[in-house]
């Protein structure tokens, strides 16, 4: 009786469409439960539904979505939101049927939340849990994407998957003045979800990891944070917490050129699978801010090689000038000091990385009872060996600004291409 | 925590109700397009009265289940008492934790019976202090005071309750939607407090109550197994399996005829026993909605 509904196509797909009982009821022009047990109520609501969709324009929601389907996946280049809400999972099960299916019931989780859909078909039964938990109901979408990876340890030898390995996907190796702690490091997969709310962010991740139950456990999980666009409406470069630019020299995203040159994993490196892929790094750096904060001006600025209030390199003027690092002061030092932060990062100028990180605020370590605060480091990168860890690696050695920070966290997922609607993420692999 | 049966039955009756509208509509396309009239449910109780009728078998055999729960309840509780007030230590100790047991298989029906849990089962500070009475009183006496002096009046008091609710349950309503929803309340209790050893503070035996809600609600699934198999041979199989998970990891926690103390678990054997829990409690909530109860 009560599977009748699953099982008529022409029903299903009505009853999956986007339409909140509110909505039915507004549509039908009436209020009141009573109506609902009525035996011609529900053809009245199948019926509604189907010519609301019919002329569906949601209208709050325009603008509102970035899509989900598409060559790549979504929350790599999109420009980013105001919020993160990271997580980390390690699987369970030993059978990769159980993995993909997993990951088809996550895209059609995601495909939904990100038009600011419930999820599932339980939501009006009441003798049943809901299957959308719900505090994203009546909410916009606030642009949220949500972002698929997988780590090394998900090709070990549970899945039969060693062979498909990437070269590149492996542990980052340990860096000068690493402190890693478990409790932020690894994953079998890695999902990123961002968007301009919390509460929309937290909604994807807490559904994905009931759906997982069972199959996937939470490991880890980050909350993240910018300046709204409320607070910024020009879209400066936002700041992070020790009070600077970050990301002022990220590459164009509106650039494809630079895009398949920085992001993107072409064809001609493999393996087919990541084709159209991208190699996320996370990194969560504590920053020492009782430290900084009782920190010169002029100390600050040097550790940066930028000015802390328009984020111009230093000597220059404007935020984007050019670096300059071969200008030398009077004295014969360089202007922008060789152990400053912006000429490590830098390097030769040759490689670029895509920066896509989120402040974070954690309370406080009890221990000593200093802000547990800092960077939730994200970078998307083509290549993790020829990118990030070369310029990590300078950085490691000989940053200045590592008297003020250190790395507790660190994981590497490859980030599967885009889906095609029918497709699920992660097909190309399983 | 409390029962919530009666409105879970006129619940299912509204979503069965509009399942079968739903059923019956779905093909018109215009007619339909308007307000619906006055709720018309006469099919509605008819269904829901078939489907009682249908289960009335598993109720009655789980009825049968609940009496022998009970009966041993009593058995065992009277050999506690009695321990108890011979102040024999160290057997009112070894009866402790396998004697509730039988409780904790069937604790949402002692809940559904009126003040029968606070009385036999509740903590410190659940209730007023005055009113303190029951197990958990005498396994602080058994373990944190190591004397059963003064306990006379609460060991005989005890006993009294314990055969009143075997009284009770003689011919306590079961409503099929009871055990769906019960099924998920025992590992709901769980959750709450067993899996973080906030039941057992004095004698430490978490998982002996662990262990006694996971099979209460084995029980369950077990009776209305073959009606959900019909309905959803999928998620039948998942349960299925992950009842085996939960339960493989509760028996690398046995020793002996019991089970280790909760003491003796690492950080990391509770998160996985909370995982195994959570993992199977969310597909044996969707239990009662595809059986339609």
């Amino acid at each position: 009786m009560t599977h009748n509904q699953e099982s008529g196509n022409d029903q299903d797909s009505v009853l999956r469409k986007p339409v909140s009982r509110r909505d039915l009821l507004r549509m039908a022009g009436v209020g009141g439960l009573g109506l609902m047990l009525g035996a011609g109520g529900m053809g009245g609501f199948l019926q509604a539904g189907r010519s609301l969709n019919a002329n569906s324009s949601p209208a709050r929601n325009t603008g509102d979505q970035v899509p989900f389907y598409g060559l790549q996946q979504s929350g790599i280049i999109t420009p980013p939101q105001d919020f993160l809400c990271f997580a980390a999972f390690a699987i369970r099960s030993k059978k990769l049927a159980d993995v993909r299916a997993l990951f088809q019931k996550w895209t059609a989780a995601a495909a939904e939340m990100t038009q600011g859909r419930m999820i599932g078909e339980w939501n009006e039964q009441h003798n049943s849990p809901p299957s959308d938990t719900g505090e994203a109901e009546g909410l916009s979408p606030s642009k949220v994407t949500i972002t698929f990876g997988v780590g090394p340890s998900f090709f070990d030898d549970r899945f039969g998957l060693s062979g498909k390995r990437p070269a590149e996907l492996r542990d980052l190796p340990a860096f000068n003045g690493d402190q890693l702690s478990e409790d932020w490091c690894g994953g079998d997969i890695g999902i990123q979800v961002c968007a301009n709310d919390m509460q929309v962010a937290f909604h994807a991740i807490r559904n994905l990891a009931r759906i997982a139950r069972g199959i996937a456990v939470l490991i880890w999980t980050q909350e993240g944070f910018q300046r709204t666009a409320g607070a910024d409406p020009t879209a400066q470069t936002p700041r992070n917490l020790l009070g600077f630019k970050d990301g002022t020299g990220n590459p164009d995203v509106t650039d494809k050129k630079a895009m398949a040159k920085t992001v993107w994993v072409q064809q001609i490196e493999g393996p087919a699978w990541m084709e159209n892929g991208s190699y996320m790094v996370t990194r969560r750096i504590r920053m020492r801010l009782e430290v900084w904060d009782r920190t010169q001006l002029s100390e600050q600025e040097a550790t940066f090689g930028r000015y802390r209030s328009s984020g111009a390199p230093l000597g220059a003027s404007k935020e984007f000038d050019p670096l300059g690092l071969d200008r030398v002061r009077e004295d014969g030092e360089p202007v922008i000091p060789v152990n400053s932060h912006v000429r490590l990062a830098h390097g030769d100028g040759s490689v670029q990385i895509l920066r896509r990180s989120y402040s974070y605020s954690s309370g406080i370590d009890r221990r000593t009872g200093q802000m547990d605060s800092g960077l939730f480091f994200v970078s998307y990168q083509r290549s993790i060996a020829k990118q990030f860890i070369p310029m990590q690696q300078r950085l490691s050695q000989s940053d200045k600004l590592n008297e003020y920070i250190v790395h507790v966290g660190s994981a590497v997922f490859a980030c599967f291409p885009g889906v095609r609607e029918g497709g699920y993420i992660g097909e190309t692999l399983f | 925590m409390k029962a919530r049966f009666m409105a879970t039955t006129s619940a299912a009756v509204l979503a069965i109700s509009l399942l079968a509208s739903g059923c019956g509509s779905a093909g018109d396309t215009k007619k339909d397009n308007k307000p619906a009239q006055a709720a018309t449910n006469a099919n509605a109780v008819q269904i829901n009265n078939e489907t009682a009728d249908d289960y009335k078998a598993i109720i009655d055999e789980y009825r049968k289940y609940v009496i022998a729960e009970c009966d041993l309840f009593v058995t065992e509780t009277e050999a506690f008492v009695q321990a108890i007030k011979a102040g024999e230590i160290d057997k009112a100790k070894a009866i402790y934790a396998p004697a509730r047991m039988h409780y904790e298989r069937i604790e949402p029906i002692a809940e559904a019976l009126g003040d029968f849990d606070p009385n036999i089962d509740a903590r410190e500070n659940d209730v007023e202090a005055a009113e303190w009475r029951g197990y958990h009183k005498l396994e602080k006496a058994l373990w944190e005071q190591g004397s059963t002096e003064g306990m006379e009046e609460t060991a005989d008091r005890l006993l009294e309750d314990v055969k009143l609710l075997r009284a009770k349950v003689e011919t306590v309503d079961i409503e099929v939607s009871m055990l769906a929803t019960g099924a998920v309340e025992l590992l709901n209790e769980v959750s709450a407090t067993k899996v973080t050893g906030e039941e057992e503070r004095y004698s430490r035996t978490d998982l002996y109550d662990f262990v006694a809600n996971v099979e209460g609600a084995e029980k369950i699934y077990e009776l209305l197994k073959s009606k959900l198999k019909d309905q959803d041979a999928e998620l039948t199989g998942e349960i299925e399996q992950r009842f085996k998970e939960i339960n493989e990891a509760l028996a690398s926690h046995k020793s002996g005829e019991g089970y280790v103390s909760y003491d003796d678990l690492k950080g990391e054997d509770t998160r996985k026993l909370s995982q195994a829990l959570d993992a199977l409690a969310e597909p044996l909530s969707r239990m009662g909605a595809v059986l339609g109860v």
